[in-house]
């Protein structure tokens, strides 16, 4: 178990160095300049220096890229351009809206998912499964941001039981933020909860058409018992590869549905970045997502092994 | 009975709730970037802080008249180099600190300082030196003497600000008006408070909240289900008969300072030629243009002047639209089958909308276009600064801008002796009629030289609460001003 988990730290640093080094350079061509776009059309050329040089942007690439590595590395991750604050500060501002608003849908999407899937499995053919498999079908095909929109017809402009979106804060009391998060967590859960059903049931079909499944028949189990003792602990390495998928998905992913419910979440920040050139920004809250997403992976990997004692022999 | 009893308490206590509401929420579509309005272009910047937080020696009225702001009152020298300007007594800074003649000294020379890194910084190239006199006059002194002066001073890029404070003025701007900065939830909204001790006349409003929504559809319900008591410029056009029917909702209708224009690359061959630039002018039909890219909001206009001010010239008719003329016109100039030019489009919609037109409308005479569309980033630099377009589609919101045309190097490089020489004219003139004689001339010759095409002033429309009064219809500066307004019963 201990090569398994120093093996993949190893791959884990290595991630991050590379996705550091391709951030930069990707962000760093992207056509434009901070300092014109914030000055517009009227400005004169010695202002537009002047606030270049008071960014730090006439400095040389290298330069500019091992101070932001270096930064990172102190836990700082610089200065916005534009909002002249810290882009920590601004992060963790953000972070109090996209880490739970990610938490919420995929709370939603397990509670729905696992027992949907498990019962269309355990059914198979039945019409249970098909009203699951076309319901999950539509569920996936739906674009969520125009479900999105509907809820908020309904919810919001209709029946006025939310509001059509905002967020006001955790200091204003977790009763109205939540509630504030709920159609957004609904609209993101929709799609997720429908992929995750249709993998779990598959997962248990051909866990459960395994040689051992019938082996535990002929002991003496019965379908229930060799359901939730033996079939569903197999199903749950695919399960929960896309778990894991999901939660990075949701966590950097909810840009549309952050724009339709104007909240203040991280892909919203990195949209508005992008626009105006906020390179610093940008850069550091991929970076961010980029080592959310490998320490995930990495979780999902030691998990593997937790449910998968050969992951960790072979290794 | 019991039920119309209840439903007339039920409507006493709405009432007197609607009585009693003393704060608002407006919803804008950009977020500024930080709150100084001294050093960034940002029109999201003073539509939060213009005439609410800051405020400059003079201010823009409602229909852009120039008006007493911080000075009470001024005299001019018999030269026009010397203003001497009167400031009101008792002005306070939001941080307590009172406000003097020193802070007024401080404001000008840090706008116009070599590091300075002010947007308008030409607004203050002609000052020489700006000396406190006493606590609460302030004389400035020009290198010449300069008309626009004062008009000027009324810029959001020209408010006075606090020493004390000015290094935390990004995110935590403390000014002198009506209003004080509250709260800044970044992403999200900036709330202001009333100002108790405002020297001027006090806000009705206690609270007001600026709530910032960038999608359209988002706009649309956040206004529907009343999230938001106004939406200031609303970015759907195409949902505004909905709300003009719907009794809880009243939509203003204004002039905004935009002239949008389909620039011209004046020093890029076919467009070098006058005839062509004509036959492209006489190629566009503008109404086609507002009914389908504006849907019916904005004013034809035929030169680069505001239609709402008292010295515009309707020079709409240098360009009718007759695109047999204009076909005639290519052939004179060479092109008898047309040409290929680029089109760059930033994103507003009246670009992006009114590009797809005009493109069609070009090819009508035989002008093809490859369209792009750009970012403001991208348009910057490839359109603005590397003059890399043969057309482009802007709308330049900055007031009275006509100037632009005197400076060569500008991106659609206009460059005429005559028309420079009259703006420098225009300059140090300080009779008003030989003002206004001068812009009716500068109107005319830009119009007749087809610099740019002379599509429509950009409209400002708003929706707000049928209830809610005192909000500015016109813009002629970017600025929400909540000073006047209020709730009506």
């Amino acid at each position: 178990m201990l090569t398994y988990v120093t093996k993949r730290l190893g791959s884990l640093c290595l991630s991050l160095i590379v996705a550091s080094l391709v951030i930069f350079a990707c962000i760093e061509i992207v056509p434009g300049d901070s300092a014109s776009f914030m000055l517009g059309i009227n400005a004169q050329p010695d202002t537009i220096q002047a606030l270049r040089v008071e960014l730090g942007l006439d400095q040389s690439l290298v330069q500019r890229y091992l101070g932001w590595v270096g930064g990172l590395l102190g836990g700082e991750m610089g200065t916005s351009y534009t909002y002249r604050t810290p882009v920590s500060d601004i992060v963790k501002d953000r972070l109090q809206v996209s880490l739970p608003l990610a938490l919420y849908a995929l709370t939603l999407t397990v509670v729905v998912a696992f027992p949907v899937g498990i019962l269309a499995a355990a059914r198979r053919g039945s019409v249970t499964d098909i009203t699951v498999m076309g319901a999950t079908q539509l569920g996936v095909a739906i674009p969520n941001f125009w479900f999105a929109i509907l809820m908020v017809i309904l919810f919001a402009i209709n029946l006025r039981w939310f509001s059509a979106g905002g967020f006001p804060g955790w200091d204003a009391g977790i009763f109205p933020a939540m509630k504030a998060l709920t159609l957004p967590a609904i609209a993101l859960a929709l799609p997720q909860a429908s992929i995750l059903a249709r993998v779990m049931r598959s997962s248990l079909l051909d866990t459960l058409s395994e040689d051992y499944m019938r082996t535990a028949r002929a002991k003496g189990l019965t379908r229930r018992q060799v359901l939730w003792r033996h079939a569903l602990r197999n199903a749950m390495i695919p399960v929960l590869t896309i778990i894991g998928l999901q939660f990075s998905f949701l966590l950097a992913g909810a840009i549309i549905i952050e724009n339709v419910f104007f909240l203040p979440g991280l892909g919203r920040l990195v949209f508005q970045a992008i626009t105006q050139r906020d390179l610093i920004v940008v850069e550091s809250v991929v970076m961010l997502l980029v080592f959310a997403v490998i320490l995930l992976n990495f979780f999902v990997d030691i998990a593997y092994a937790w449910v998968d004692p050969r992951l960790r022999v072979r290794s | 009975m019991k039920s119309i009893l209840l439903s007339s308490a039920a409507l006493l206590i709405a009432t007197s709730a609607y009585a009693a509401k003393t704060d608002v929420t407006i919803g804008l579509q950009l977020e500024p970037p930080h709150l100084d309005p001294t050093s960034a272009a940002a029109g999201a910047i003073d539509q939060v802080v213009y005439s609410n937080i800051f405020e400059g020696l003079t201010r823009f009225g409602s229909d852009g008249a120039v008006l007493p702001g911080l000075a009470e009152s001024w005299d001019i020298s018999e030269d026009g180099t010397v203003y001497t300007f009167n400031l009101h007594s008792g002005v306070m800074f939001h941080d307590g600190t009172s406000f003097e003649a020193s802070d007024v000294v401080f404001s000008l020379d840090r706008a116009r300082a070599e590091d300075s890194t002010n947007a308008q910084k030409a607004l203050f190239a002609g000052i020489e030196s700006v000396e406190a006199v006493d606590a609460t006059t302030v004389k400035l002194t020009l290198s010449a003497p300069q008309g626009n002066f004062l008009f000027n001073m009324a810029w959001g890029d020209a408010v006075i600000v606090a020493p004390e404070s000015i290094e935390d003025i990004k995110n935590n701007p403390v000014g002198t008006g009506a209003f004080k900065f509250s709260e800044w939830r970044q992403g999200d909204s900036i709330s202001l408070v009333r100002n108790d001790s405002y020297w001027g006349t006090p806000a009705v409003l206690e609270s007001a909240t600026f709530k910032y929504i960038s999608e359209p559809t988002a706009a649309f319900a956040a206004m529907m289900a009343e999230d938001v008591d106004a939406f200031y410029s609303y970015p759907a056009p195409e949902n505004l008969a909905q709300f003009e029917a719907d009794p809880r909702f009243t939509v203003l209708s204004g002039n905004t300072e935009g002239e949008t224009i389909l620039a011209i690359n004046n020093k890029l061959e076919p467009f070098d030629d006058v005839r062509v630039r004509r036959a492209v002018s006489m190629a566009i039909d503008r109404q086609a243009i507002i009914d389908g890219a504006m849907f019916g909001y904005g004013t034809p206009i035929g030169t680069h002047f505001a239609p709402h001010n008292p010295d515009y010239v309707d020079l709409t008719g240098n360009a009718p639209f007759d695109p047999e003329a204009a076909k005639a016109l290519l052939a004179e100039a060479g092109y008898p089958d047309g040409f290929t030019t680029t089109l760059k489009l930033p994103p507003p919609s009246y670009a992006r909308r009114g590009g797809e037109i005009i493109a069609a409308q070009l090819r009508e005479i035989g002008i093809e276009t490859e369209i792009s569309n750009l970012e403001w980033a991208q348009w910057l630099e490839q359109a603005f600064r590397g003059y890399d377009f043969g057309l482009t589609i802007v709308s330049h919101t900055e007031p009275m801008d006509i100037g632009i045309y005197a400076r060569p190097e500008y991106y659609f490089q206009y460059d005429n002796a005559a028309f420079q020489d009259l703006i420098e004219a225009l300059g140090v003139e300080n009779d008003p009629a030989t003002r206004s004689e001068l812009l009716r001339q500068a109107q005319t010759i830009i119009s007749e030289d087809y610099v740019n095409g002379y599509l429509f002033q950009l409209a400002l429309t708003s929706v707000v609460n049928a209830r809610l009064t005192g909000i500015w219809e016109d813009a002629p500066t970017q600025a929400v001003d909540l000073t006047a307004v209020s709730w009506s019963e």
